[in-house]
């Protein structure tokens, strides 16, 4: 084990070097902090209208300003966060379990089924899946639960290539043989000896998944298939800054500047993951 | 290359006829009938409805109607819009989204291709860092912003460009082909940076450089044609994600394109539109991934010559 340990405490002293990532890092904590504590830390209930008030800019009372039914901005960008943020790990969370299975079998497998199995991914890519989420959310209604599995079932795809080219590069070594014949079932060779080993490249591709989850739920809240009202998400805010924007345009910038942020967070922290666990990729 | 191409369009058929069935049945488990939103009509009227639009026949007969329809090119009657085919629809629709699309990715390849290249030919100058930058910002501001902000700054504070339309105005179609084009041009420059810095630092290009080839030669010639091709292999899945795009692109600028088509069709549960489409856009998705691979193999002649 030294030798794996070796490889995260350097990529952990190369991770704390690059000051993109670091800053990155530091921003996502702080959302994620401010989303957990949304209810003790809003200045109002997202729901809370003063309709007398109506839209205002910023303002000391409203730091960001209010919407159009006198709700405060900055407390609707905090809860957004919530939702915003769970369908991005949760979603990605869904994508990691079934393209990590699907490309550990087939790596591992080789052969037949491995040749099926990533006919089967060639296939599924080359497929407009928005359209197919599209599809379910009208058929099926616009739950949150089905939107997590639909973008979380689209995204997997390429997370089982990289596995499957992880284990492919696995399987013949000397620590994979001996643990074979040493008679170890199945799936505790997935589970302690293949999965430790392609831990790196799964964190890289998770923190690149998330901003591309929280893109895709983002564009179908705003073509009002994603969130419904009451709840909102940074995607529906978006929607309703535009709706407005001609007269206060203050309900666009704030949830887009904060949204395009946590993006940019998310791109230099998964990069820097990137980078430093595995040196050889950082020219590109 | 022939072979490759016949056996991967061999391929697409099946692919696209289980595609078709999936959604067919997928729109059939849909709660309610698709005469069930309006205000309550008679039994009599409902049955001729339903004989009309041949919903009274089994679910079966429905299904193999539709599939040798489609092949006929026949989508079915429009449910919300009566007296409209789906197919009509498609073609009043597709020629505005085939037109946005191509300003887009014109304007994504330009920009892309030349601040790629630039950037990987000026590495670690202000040359690379700043396009690069701006690359960033282009790939974290979805285009559901960046159509907004370019509205807000260009149209109602400037008031230089119409905010909205397609075709109606002068310089109506700059502000949708730049939001849509933007994005793919932030991926095509980091590509076409990443491809070139890749190939040049390869020995046939030293070779070149040591012939006394000009640098401008050396570029054009020889770089680029294995630095653009992670470009080319890119541009097939653009284009389904340009489709995808669109759908906001022509509903931020009102245009009556086929994405509008498809978002109103989603909020009406027009479901023979949504069918048709869905199985139109992704026709058209496969067969552009299979179009961009193919030139994607034909520029790198190790698998050229290998097929």
């Amino acid at each position: 084990m030294s030798n794996s340990s070796t490889l995260w405490s350097d990529a952990i002293y190369r991770l704390t070097r690059n000051k993109a990532a670091m800053f990155g890092a530091f921003i996502l904590l702080i959302l994620i902090a401010s989303a957990a504590l949304a209810p003790w830390i809003a200045p109002y209930s997202y729901s809370f209208q003063n309709l007398e008030l109506g839209a205002s800019p910023p303002s000391a009372d409203h730091i960001l300003g209010t919407d159009v039914l006198g709700r405060d901005l900055l407390s609707r960008i905090l809860y957004g966060a919530r939702i915003s943020l769970l369908v991005g790990f949760v979603a990605t969370g869904v994508a990691l379990v079934i393209g990590v299975s699907w490309g550990i079998i087939a790596g591992y497998a080789g052969g037949k089924v491995d040749s099926i199995m990533m006919r089967i991914v060639d296939v599924l890519y080359g497929l407009p899946f928005i359209i197919f989420i599209i599809l379910l959310m009208v058929i099926f209604g616009r739950n949150l639960w089905l939107l997590f599995g639909a973008i979380g079932a689209v995204e997997w795809l390429t997370m089982a290539r990289i596995v499957r080219g992880q284990v492919m590069g696995l399987k013949n070594q000397e620590f994979v043989m001996a643990a074979k014949a040493m008679g170890v079932s199945n799936f505790s060779m997935f589970r302690k000896h293949l999965l430790p080993n392609i831990l790196g490249p799964i964190a890289v591709y998770a923190t690149l998944t998330i901003p591309q989850v929280m893109l895709l739920e983002g564009f179908l809240s705003f073509l009002g298939l994603g969130i419904q009202p009451p709840m909102s998400s940074w995607g529906t805010l978006i929607k309703d800054g535009v709706e407005s924007m001609e007269e206060f345009s203050w309900l666009l910038i704030y949830p887009g500047i904060t949204f395009t942020i946590t993006l940019f967070a998310l791109n230099f922290f998964g990069d820097g993951l990137r980078d430093a666990l595995d040196p050889k990729t950082t020219d590109n | 290359m022939l072979n490759i191409f016949i056996r991967r369009l061999l391929l697409a058929i099946p692919v696209l006829l289980a595609v078709a069935s999936l959604t067919f049945f997928l729109i059939k488990l849909a709660p309610g009938g698709p005469f069930d939103a309006d205000k309550a009509v008679s039994p009599q009227v409902l049955k001729n409805l339903n004989e009309a639009y041949n919903l009274d026949a089994s679910e079966w007969e429905q299904y193999v109607d539709y599939m040798s329809g489609i092949l006929r090119g026949d989508f079915g009657p429009s449910f919300r819009f009566p007296g409209r085919s789906v197919s009509e629809m498609i073609a009043t629709g597709l020629p505005v989204t085939f037109e946005l699309a191509f300003y887009a990715i014109l304007i994504a390849l330009l920009i892309g291709v030349s601040s790629g290249v630039l950037a990987a030919l000026k590495r670690n100058t202000f040359l690379d860092f700043i396009p690069m930058a701006i690359a960033m910002i282009g790939i974290c501001v979805p285009t559901f912003l960046m159509g907004p902000l370019l509205v807000l700054i260009f149209g109602i504070n400037l008031e230089i460009l119409p905010v909205s339309g397609w075709g109606q105005l002068p310089g109506d179609k700059i502000l949708p082909s730049i939001t849509l084009g933007f994005a793919y041009a932030a991926y095509i420059a980091r590509l076409s940076r990443g491809g070139m810095l890749e190939v040049l630092n390869q020995d046939f290009i030293r070779t070149a450089r040591a012939k006394g080839l000009t640098e401008r030669n050396v570029v054009i010639k020889h770089a680029m044609q294995g630095g653009l091709i992670p470009v080319v292999s890119f541009l097939g899945p653009a284009i389904a994600g340009l489709l995808a795009g669109s759908f906001v692109v022509e509903t931020i600028f009102q245009i009556p394109g086929l994405g509008r088509f498809y978002v109103e069709a989603a909020f009406n549960r027009d479901y023979t539109m949504i069918l048709g489409t869905t199985i139109f856009f992704s026709a058209m998705i496969v067969f552009f991934n299979l179009l961009s691979d193919l030139a994607a193999m034909w520029l790198n002649p190790r698998s050229r010559d290998a097929s």
